[in-house]
C-alpha cells in the first residue's frame, strides 16, 4: 500500500531540493519514492528528479488555481502510484499564494519555507503553514544563527503542533531527519471521501471564467469588496 | 485541551505572559482579555476565521499546544551538556574508524583535511546524533548515553549552534531591535540588560565598534562576526557550535574563542589557519571520509601559537597604517623581530 504525502510551499523555498536529499535517505531505507508535482505553467523540476531515477509526473494547471486542479486529480495520483509500487508518493504543490491549503487530513503534510523570507512571513502564510505536519526550514546556511532561532520561534507561534526540521538544500544536512519523518506517514487504500484540513481559496467568479473587463457590470459570482 | 481554553486570557496572562501573543500572531488587531479562548474565538467573524486559515476547532488546538510550548519553552533550563561522544564508523572505502573521542564543555576541537574528505559530514553526523544510521555508521552520544529517538528529530533538542564566513545578517533591525527580537523568542525577562551586554560584548571583540543603533545589514564583517559570536555565546540556548573559520579581520579571534569557552561552549572548529589550529586543544584530520588522526597540540605548538600571534599583531599593525593612509616604507625584517 501506497503512503502518502503532501508538500507544499512558496515558489523557490527549496522544495524540490529538501525532497531529493530526503529519498535519498528513503533509498538507503529500501523504500521507493514517486513524486508528482503540480504548478502553473511550466516546470522544469521532473528533469531534476528523472536524473536521481525517481518516479515523476507533471500536473500542469494552467489557467485554473493549481490547488483546485490537485484536490481534483488526487485520486489518480494515488492509483499511478500504486501502479507503480511506490511506497512512499509525495505530492508537491507550487503554493503560489499564501492562502494555499493543499493538505489532506490523513496524509503526512509538510510545508517548506526559508529563512530568508522574513520574519513576518509565518504569521501571512495560512493552512499550508499553519496546518502542516511538519516544518521544513531552508536556507539557514546563509543567515545568522541568532536569525534562524527567531525564525523557528515564529514558525512555532503560528504552528505549536509541528515538528520542526531546519535543511540545508545544497549539502543536505538535516535531510536525514525528515526522511525518517516521512517513514512515518501513514497508508492510504483510497482517497475517496478523505476531507481536506481547510477549505481551498475559492475561484468561483466571472474573472475565473474567462472575463477580461473591468466594472461592476461584469463581476459575477463570488466576489469580495475591500473595506475602505 | 479545554482547561487553558476556559481560563479568561488576563487571567491565564499572569502565569503565562505570552498568552494573547498567539491571537496577535495568527492576526487579531486586539484581544479581549476579559474573556476566555474559547469564547473570543466564538466571537470571531466567519471571515476572520476564513483568512486566518484555521478553523475554529484547529484555532483551540493550536492555542493549548501553544501554551504549553511556550511554558516549556520559558522553563527550559540553559541546555547544559557534560559530555559529547563521537563514536567511529567507516570511511569511503568501508576501512573502520577505530576511534572513540569525547568532548567536554570548554574543549576547542579543530577540523582539518582537504576539500572533499568529509569535514562537513562529521559535523552534520554531530549535528543529527547520527546513530549509526548516516554513510558514515558514526554513532554520537551525549552524557554518555543514546538520546532518545523523540529527541533527535525535534528542533527544541537540537545542540548545534552553526557560524559561518558565509552567513550575513538578513533582517532589516538596528542591532539593538535585532538583539531584543532573539532575546524575546528566547523569554529572556530582562531584555534590555541582554541587548547592553552582548553589544558590550561584540565590541570587545571586534576592532571597530557599533552603537545600538546601527542596522545590522550595514556591520562589516568584523563586526557582524563579533555580534554573532557574542550573540550565539551570551543568548544561543545550544551547548555546541560549530564554526567555518573565521576571518582574519576585524575581530579578536583569541577573545571570542575564549568568550564561547567561558560560557561552556563546546567549540568544533573547520580550518586551516595555524593560529586558530593552534588556539584548539586537538585536531581531527579527516581522510577520504574518515577520521584518520587525531593530533593533540603539543607544548612546542602552543610556544609557536605565540610567534604566530606576534606575526599576526604585525600584520594587524600594518593593516591599521594602510587604512590610516600611511607609507609601509621600513625594513620589514627588522619590523617583523620588534615586539612593536
Amino acid at each position: 500500500m501506497t503512503r502518502l504525502v503532501t508538500i507544499a510551499g512558496p515558489p523557490s523555498s527549496g522544495k524540490t531540493s529538501v525532497l531529493l536529499k530526503a529519498i535519498d535517505h528513503l533509498k538507503t531505507r529500501g523504500l521507493k519514492a514517486g513524486v508528482i508535482k503540480f504548478d502553473c505553467t511550466v516546470t522544469y523540476d521532473d528533469l531534476a528528479y528523472e536524473k536521481n531515477g525517481i518516479p515523476v509526473k507533471i500536473g500542469l494547471s494552467g489557467a485554473l488555481c493549481p490547488d483546485h486542479f490537485f484536490i481534483s486529480n488526487v485520486e489518480e495520483c494515488l492509483e499511478w502510484g500504486e501502479e507503480r509500487g511506490v511506497d512512499i508518493l509525495i505530492i508537491e504543490s507550487a503554493g503560489l499564494c499564501n492562502r494555499c491549503a493543499p493538505h489532506i487530513k490523513d496524509a503526512l503534510a509538510i510545508c517548506v519555507i526559508d529563512n530568508l523570507s522574513g520574519v513576518n512571513t509565518p504569521k501571512k502564510i495560512g493552512p499550508m503553514l499553519k496546518l502542516a505536519d511538519i516544518v521544513v526550514i531552508t536556507k539557514g546556511d546563509i543567515v545568522s544563527q541568532a536569525e534562524r532561532e527567531i525564525f523557528t520561534f515564529r514558525v512555532k507561534q503560528v504552528n505549536p503542533r509541528a515538528a520542526i526540521v531546519s535543511i540545508n538544500g545544497v549539502t543536505g544536512q538535516g535531510a536525514h531527519d525528515l526522511g525518517v519523518l516521512l517513514e512515518t506517514a501513514s497508508s492510504l487504500d483510497s482517497l475517496t471521501g478523505q476531507r481536506l484540513r481547510f477549505s481551498m481559496p475559492a475561484a468561483t467568479c466571472a474573472y475565473c471564467l474567462g472575463q477580461t473587463k473591468i466594472g461592476k457590470e461584469y463581476q459575477r459570482g463570488y466576489v469580495k469588496k475591500m473595506k475602505w | 485541551m479545554n482547561e487553558t481554553a476556559s481560563i479568561p486570557l488576563d487571567t491565564l496572562s499572569q502565569t503565562h505572559p505570552y498568552a494573547k501573543e498567539f491571537f496577535l500572531a495568527i492576526g487579531l488587531k486586539d484581544v479581549a482579555g476579559h474573556l476566555t479562548a474559547k469564547q473570543l474565538v466564538s466571537g470571531l467573524t466567519d471571515d476572520f476565521v476564513e483568512d486566518c486559515g484555521l478553523d475554529r476547532t484547529q484555532m483551540l488546538q493550536h492555542f493549548t499546544v501553544f501554551i504549553q510550548k511556550m511554558n516549556d519553552l520559558r522553563n527550559a533550563p540553559q541546555k547544559q551538556i557534560d559530555s559529547l561522544s563521537i563514536i567511529g564508523g567507516r570511511n569511503k572505502n568501508g576501512e573502520k574508524e577505530d576511534i572513540i573521542l569525547t568532548l567536554r564543555p570548554g574543549d576547542i576541537v579543530c577540523v582539518v583535511g582537504p576539500t572533499g574528505s568529509g569535514k562537513s559530514r562529521l559535523l552534520a553526523d554531530i549535528e543529527c546524533l547520527a546513530q549509526k544510521d548516516t554513510p558514515t555508521g558514526r554513532q554520537i552520544l551525549v552524557n554518555h548515553s543514546i538520546p532518545d529517538n523523540e529527541k533527535r528529530f525535534s528542533i527544541e533538542h537540537k545542540l548545534v549552534a552553526q557560524l559561518s564566513q558565509n552567513m550575513n545578517f538578513v533582517m532589516d533591525l538596528t542591532v539593538a531591535e535585532f538583539i531584543a527580537m532573539h532575546a524575546e523568542s528566547r523569554m529572556i525577562s530582562d531584555v534590555e540588560e541582554t541587548v547592553q551586554r552582548i553589544i558590550a560584548c561584540a565590541n570587545d571583540l571586534s576592532g571597530e565598534s557599533f552603537d545600538r543603533s546601527t542596522p545590522v545589514t550595514q556591520l562589516s564583517g568584523g563586526q557582524s562576526r563579533a555580534l554573532m559570536i557574542a550573540d550565539t555565546a551570551l543568548l544561543s540556548p545550544l551547548p555546541i557550535v560549530v564554526i567555518d573559520e573565521i576571518e582574519n579581520a576585524g575581530i579578536d579571534r583569541k577573545r571570542a574563542l575564549d568568550l564561547l569557552v567561558k560560557e561552556d561552549k563546546i567549540v568544533l572548529m573547520s580550518t586551516h589557519d595555524p593560529i586558530l589550529a593552534l588556539m584548539g586543544d586537538r585536531r581531527i584530520v579527516i581522510k577520504n571520509g574518515g577520521i584518520d588522526a587525531i593530533v593533540e597540540t603539543d607544548h612546542q605548538e602552543r610556544e609557536n601559537l605565540k610567534e604566530l600571534q606576534l606575526i599576526d599583531m604585525h600584520m594587524s599593525d600594518l593593516r591599521n597604517r594602510i587604512r590610516s593612509g600611511r607609507r609601509i616604507d621600513f625594513d620589514m625584517k627588522e619590523y617583523f623581530n620588534s615586539t612593536l
